[in-house]
């Protein structure tokens, strides 16, 4: 295996392909983007090219920052937990047979087909008063009568949890299946339980794949803007929610893309800095 | 804007669920094409008119009622194009404009969007002379540029009144004042954005005398300061119509504000639903037609116009489409019956459409505060 940086065009090719398609998919959307939210909006009409921060200015202040800190607060709260049941879950799975691991990987990949719109609904009657679960406590016994549980901030948390938890196990699933079992064993033999087992030695190797995880959910939660309307009441909704106002129905595209510009930069910082935690404790 | 979602939202889930996106996403693609301008060639071998509709259940109505009627009558083809949700449309139009395209010739504009446009010049101005039938038009309905040049013509109206199910309210509300009442804590569903809801209008016409109230910004104020008393009683404010209609039927969320035509057919099916009129009036809304300044078939969309603006066609889109007719309700041979299905006697109450120009972002601004706050 060579173990030398790439030389020339020739050994660089390999490369070229994915440059260019994160230029045009990723550089070139965002810098457009940024670019719009610096232009001025004519009120009651559309924008004009200009340089102006008054969009900037608009988002600057203590509705938008509620707004803000909500949105990144569910967004970190959809990851733990996400991560929090999919690594038990996926660290179970890679000890079952190869043909349940197959079943249950195709039963998860069809979650992954269902669209936004319907989980979304789907939740939100399986919640309802009329059609929900309460009707099932109530024939058991276990409630004096049925009850509305959505919209909610819990309903809005299932939902995501539930859109998310696929997508966690497919990233965790290769690295714990190619954890080495002798890891474990090895501590058992030493006399660890299986809970320090797990805790002590599986859950320490794995620690960064865990925190590529929770970056990965936490930013695909960031984005959601439908379960939001679905699920939750109007103080649940999301800066997704309120940039998806801005830009389809106020046809405020200056103001949208300020809005946007800020949520990807924010999260781009708490990304950088989970990262750095993450480095440095592994120096330490 | 609004109105345009509301309709597209309802007509998705009666024609079953068509998502969105899903709609967003062909629109797009639609519009993709026709900017390209390939259609163009088609057009100069023969008579063809392109022409926006709201996607989902309005297009289909339209090519499937009144579209081919027009082509024998005119010899016209007409090429229905699916308008997206709120002003993406006027978006791309606007945009497609400037590079000399048309993706649609004529458009179904709400009232919104046609003064934005306006404001953009982008509309090109009728020439009433060759639209005879434009004179029945309801004079509220003939959009105008400020020097008097026609910018749209009424092409549909449709209203928004209170809506109850009838398991959970054996006896019909009377007034919109019921939205306030504490007996309906956490059971209405209400239009989230403040330009397709109309509720300042609602409140200023039950509370303050008439939308004249919403003239001053103190009046605006106050009328947000008495619907920041209703939120309690508010289950879902929606932007998905789908979402609101299920709910009704089912009796999870009884009460609110949705389109009078639509609870109708779904009443009609047998579902536990109906729609009434407050003594207040219910909301009339309205979308009109008109012709992007890029358009190279003027003259057709000049016939074309003047073929919806006839009281036939208008009572055949009360029958079929379910819209409340743009003309005089005495120019046509709609039945009471008829007419009762699309519209009402009482008195309407017309959105300040106008507000919705000039300081929509402060209002957009206030209602967010108040609804999310």
């Amino acid at each position: 295996m060579i173990r030398r940086a790439p030389r020339g065009l020739a050994e660089h090719a390999p490369i070229l392909f994915p440059a260019l398609m994160l230029v045009v998919f990723f550089v070139i959307p965002f810098s457009l983007m940024i670019a719009v939210s610096v232009f001025r909006r004519v009120p009651g009409g559309f924008y004009e090219p200009d340089l102006v921060f008054a969009n900037y200015e608009r988002f600057l202040t203590a509705f938008f920052g509620g707004v803000m800190s909500f949105s990144l607060g569910l967004a970190a709260l959809v990851a733990a937990l996400a991560v929090g049941i999919a690594f038990p879950f996926t660290y179970r799975l890679v000890r079952l047979s190869r043909g349940a691991q197959i079943r249950w990987l195709v039963f998860l990949l069809s979650i992954l087909s269902l669209s936004e719109v319907i989980i979304g609904f789907a939740w939100s009657t399986l919640l309802s008063r009329t059609a929900g679960i309460t009707n099932l406590f109530v024939a058991l016994g276990l409630m004096a009568e049925p009850q509305s549980l959505s919209p909610s901030f819990g309903a809005l948390l299932a939902g995501l949890v539930y859109q998310a938890f696929p997508y966690t196990v497919l990233v965790l699933y290769p690295a714990l299946a190619r954890l080495d079992p002798y890891l474990e064993e090895a501590a058992r033999t030493l006399g660890s339980s299986p809970l320090r087992a797990f805790f002590t030695v599986v859950v320490p190797a794995l620690r960064n794949t865990i925190v590529a995880t929770t970056i990965m959910v936490f930013v695909f939660a960031l984005g959601s803007y439908l379960l939001p309307q679905l699920l939750g009441r109007p103080q649940h909704w999301t800066l997704s929610v309120l940039i998806t106002d801005q830009a389809i129905y106020q046809s405020n595209m200056p103001f949208a893309a300020a809005m946007a510009v800020f949520l990807v930069l924010v999260s781009l910082a708490l990304v950088g800095l989970a990262l750095l935690a993450g480095r440095r404790e592994e120096t330490a | 804007m609004n109105e345009t979602t509301g309709k597209q939202g309802l007509h998705a889930a009666m024609t079953g669920g068509i998502g969105r996106r899903t709609v967003l996403a062909g629109a797009g693609a639609l519009a993709a094409v026709a900017a390209i301008g390939f259609p163009n060639i088609v057009r100069a071998q023969s008579k063809t008119l392109k022409v926006g509709v709201y996607g989902g259940y309005f297009k289909e109505s339209f090519e499937k009622h009144i579209f081919p009627e027009f082509s024998k009558a005119t010899g016209i083809t007409v090429e229905a194009v699916a308008e997206p949700t709120g002003e993406a449309w006027l978006v791309q139009l606007e945009q497609a404009a400037r590079a000399r395209q048309a993706p649609a010739d004529v458009s179904m504009m709400s009232q919104v969007a046609m003064l934005k446009g306006a404001a953009a010049e982008l509309w090109a101005p009728f020439d009433l002379s060759k639209i005879p039938n434009a004179a029945k038009v309801v004079p509220h309905l003939v959009n105008k540029y400020p020097d008097g040049k026609v910018s749209g013509i009424g092409a549909v109206s449709w209203y928004i009144t209170l809506v109850t199910n009838t398991k959970s309210y054996p006896q019909a509300p009377q007034s919109w004042a019921a939205l306030w009442d504490p007996a309906n804590k956490d059971k209405l569903g209400l239009l989230a954005l403040v330009s397709n809801s109309f509720l300042l209008e609602v409140t200023a016409a039950t509370f303050f005398g008439g939308t004249k109230h919403l003239d001053s910004e103190q009046g605006q104020l106050d009328c947000f300061k008495k619907l920041a008393e209703l939120k309690s009683n508010v289950k879902l404010w929606y932007r998905d119509e789908a979402q609101f209609e299920a709910s009704l039927k089912s009796g999870e969320i009884p009460m609110g504000q949705y389109y009078h035509d639509v609870t109708g057919l779904a009443a009609a099916d047998g579902q536990p639903v109906r729609s009434t009129f407050p003594k207040e009036g219910g909301i009339l809304d309205s979308g009109s037609w008109a012709v992007t300044r890029a358009s190279k078939a003027g003259d057709l969309a000049h016939v074309f116009v003047d073929y919806m603006c006839q009281p036939s066609i208008q009572a055949l889109l009360s029958r079929k489409v379910g819209t409340a007719p743009t003309i005089d309700r005495k120019l046509t041979d709609l039945t009471d019956q008829e007419f009762a299905a699309v519209s009402s006697d009482i008195p309407p109450i017309i959105p300040r459409y106008d507000l919705y120009q000039s300081k929509s972002d402060w209002l957009n601004q206030k209602w967010t505060e108040m609804i999310v706050g």
